[in-house]
């Protein structure tokens, strides 16, 4: 294994899935992703040179569909989960600039 | 400010809705004004075990468009899932393409002020879903509208090629003519189809050293005119943020602006610190796109003549203006018609005369396009002949185009109803010159005299024939009697 995982990278890519962990859960997931991350390491072992890199497991391309219109699900049965609507809208807590940084 | 020069450096990003039926990955329906949430199903909000199928078609205009742009289309390309959160984006992922892009390396051409053109680079074309809408209402709530996800756009980046505000719109304008031509999307600026995000910055050289300004990235724009107006802003802002405080770019001082169409001024919305860690991956819900030889000569065979060089040509072999060649060529139906109408022996020159003149106008009140008046190209033509020949006047030329939009009937009929024949024979008209010169000696003498009050009374001449006609004698033969009578010219 030559990079282990971190708490920092823990943290990082916690903030950017919008999951907020605890420390103890930190220092729990940084053990299980580092032995995840050993385990697919083994992967490297293989002989890969002049293999193509696969974009897809499946061995198609090209499934596509005719310019059709089919059947949409309707306001109310689009809004049937949502935590609260107004009117034939979602409704979220007001939207700030930039909620993504 | 001595010596002190600059450069203005300008990338664009442009996304570009097509004008497909459905959405790109399910068969919900693409319509603008529909109740809110009601072209949405489980593929739009991303429900479990819903499964995208790509849309033929919008692949095919997408195919078209990077084919237009002189792009490379790649043999083989991909979907990748772009990670964010945003409420408009149900999924928490975008579908786009990454780093195998449909199109990439092309070309487009601009039309410069001077009637030249300037060929641009285009980084990439690729194509993606978009989002939704969200509406900011009053008070502490947001409201979110699906209806627009899941459309299928095309982004199209260029190099950093543009050197000024005027370049940016003419690329721009362009891109519009291009993909309206090509029919992949409507392009309509009021319904949001076109959206531009440009990138600029400054080359600065001061005192034999070299600056560049942090790069700012302009957004909200929705109109030609507001994104050539925020790049001749930011044009001001960075040259007097540079004078005031000597910034210039650095890993990570990029900025994201946006445009206040009201004060005309951009906003800072973001600096960015780090790029944005979207953590793009191949989306394992859909396959791959290989575009065999076959399939791309058929898409191929879907191109045609573009704006910019069918502009040139109209100038070159027709010997129009510039400016009456964009007018003509701004949409294919209108160049079409046009070139129909010169095809069945209509003057270059005199039927852009009547189309730009007449026309275009007819069209506009009417909502249509030209064809969409009803007029045949070869009576057209035939009318732009009655012209040439002296027949009927130009004025009454452009009379006789609007009766025939209004009843339908051919031009030689219409100009015997509405009495708009010129009076061309040189013995009827000879009479009445003689009449005027002899109730206007005092004219006839100013002529005589030369000089400037010569041209005056000559012109006076002419008129009084024209009086006696009641408009309908053919200036230019009743000029020429005059002179035979008169002498000179």
């Amino acid at each position: 294994m030559q990079q282990k995982i971190d708490a920092q990278q823990v943290r990082k890519v916690a903030k950017l899935a919008r999951l907020d962990l605890t420390e103890a859960e930190i220092e729990e997931f940084t053990g299980q992703l580092g032995a995840i991350l050993g385990y697919v390491e083994k992967m490297n072992e293989l002989e890969t040179t002049g293999v193509e890199p696969l974009a897809h497991c499946l061995p198609i391309h090209n499934v596509f569909r005719a310019d059709e219109v089919g059947a949409s699900l309707g306001t109310e049965k689009t809004l049937a989960n949502a935590p609260q609507r107004d009117e034939s809208f979602f409704i979220v807590p007001k939207i700030l600039e930039d909620s993504s940084a | 400010m001595s010596d002190l020069s600059y450069k203005v450096i300008v990338g664009l990003e442009i996304h570009v809705q097509l004008c497909t039926r459905t959405k790109m990955f399910c068969g919900c329906a693409l319509r603008f004004g529909t109740e809110a949430n009601s072209r949405v199903c489980p593929v739009c909000l991303g429900l479990p075990g819903a499964l995208p199928v790509m849309n033929r078609q919008a692949v095919e205009h997408a195919i078209l468009a990077a084919m237009a742009l002189d792009c490379t289309v790649a043999e083989f390309t991909k979907w990748d899932r772009k990670s964010y959160y945003y409420p408009d984006l149900p999924k928490n992922y975008q579908i786009s393409q990454y780093d195998l892009p449909l199109g990439s390396h092309g070309h487009i051409e601009i039309p410069l002020e001077d009637g030249t053109t300037r060929s641009i680079r285009i980084r990439r074309v690729h194509l993606e879903e978009d989002a939704g809408k969200n509406v900011h209402a009053a008070g502490n709530f947001s409201q979110v509208d699906l209806n627009r996800a899941g459309t299928p756009l095309l982004e199209i980046v260029t190099e950093p090629d543009l050197s000024s505000p005027e370049q940016v719109r003419a690329l721009a304008v362009e891109l519009q003519r291009i993909v309206r031509y090509l029919g992949v999307s409507e392009a309509d600026m009021q319904k949001g189809h076109m959206r531009f995000e440009p990138n600029v910055n400054l080359v600065i050289d001061r005192a034999a050293q070299q600056f560049k300004t942090p790069i700012a990235e302009v957004k909200n724009l929705n109109s030609f005119r507001a994104l050539e107006r925020s790049v001749a802003y930011e044009i001001r802002r960075q040259l007097d943020d540079f004078l005031e405080t000597g910034r210039t770019m650095q890993m990570g001082n990029k900025s994201t602006r946006g445009w206040n169409d009201v004060d005309e001024v951009t906003v800072l919305q973001r600096e960015k610190e780090e790029a944005h860690d979207y953590r793009y991956f191949p989306d394992p819900d859909l396959v791959p796109v290989v575009t065999t030889p076959q399939w791309i000569d058929e898409i191929r065979a879907r191109l045609c003549e573009l704006p910019v060089r069918r502009q040139v040509r109209y100038v070159q072999q027709y010997g129009l203006s510039a400016y009456d060649a964009g007018v003509l060529t701004a949409d294919r139906s209108t160049a079409d018609f046009f070139e129909q109408a010169v095809g069945a022996g209509g003057d270059p020159k005199r039927v852009c005369n009547l189309l730009t003149q007449v026309g275009l106008k007819l069209a506009k009140d009417r909502g249509r396009d030209l064809p969409g008046l009803g007029l045949e190209p070869g009576a057209v033509a035939a009318l732009a002949a009655m012209i040439d020949r002296g027949a009927v006047s130009a004025s009454a030329g452009n009379t006789i185009l609007q009766a025939m939009v209004e009843t339908g009937k051919k031009p030689e009929v219409l100009a015997q109803e509405l009495n708009l024949i010129q009076k061309s024979d040189a013995g009827e008209l000879e009479g009445l010159v003689d009449q005027v010169l002899a109730e206007n000696a005092a004219a006839v003498a100013g002529v005589k005299e030369g000089g400037k009050k010569s041209q005056k009374a000559r012109a006076f001449l002419v008129g009084q024939v024209m009086q006696k006609t009641k408009g309908q004698a053919n200036p230019k033969v009743v000029s020429e009697i005059l002179n035979s009578k008169l002498g000179g010219s």
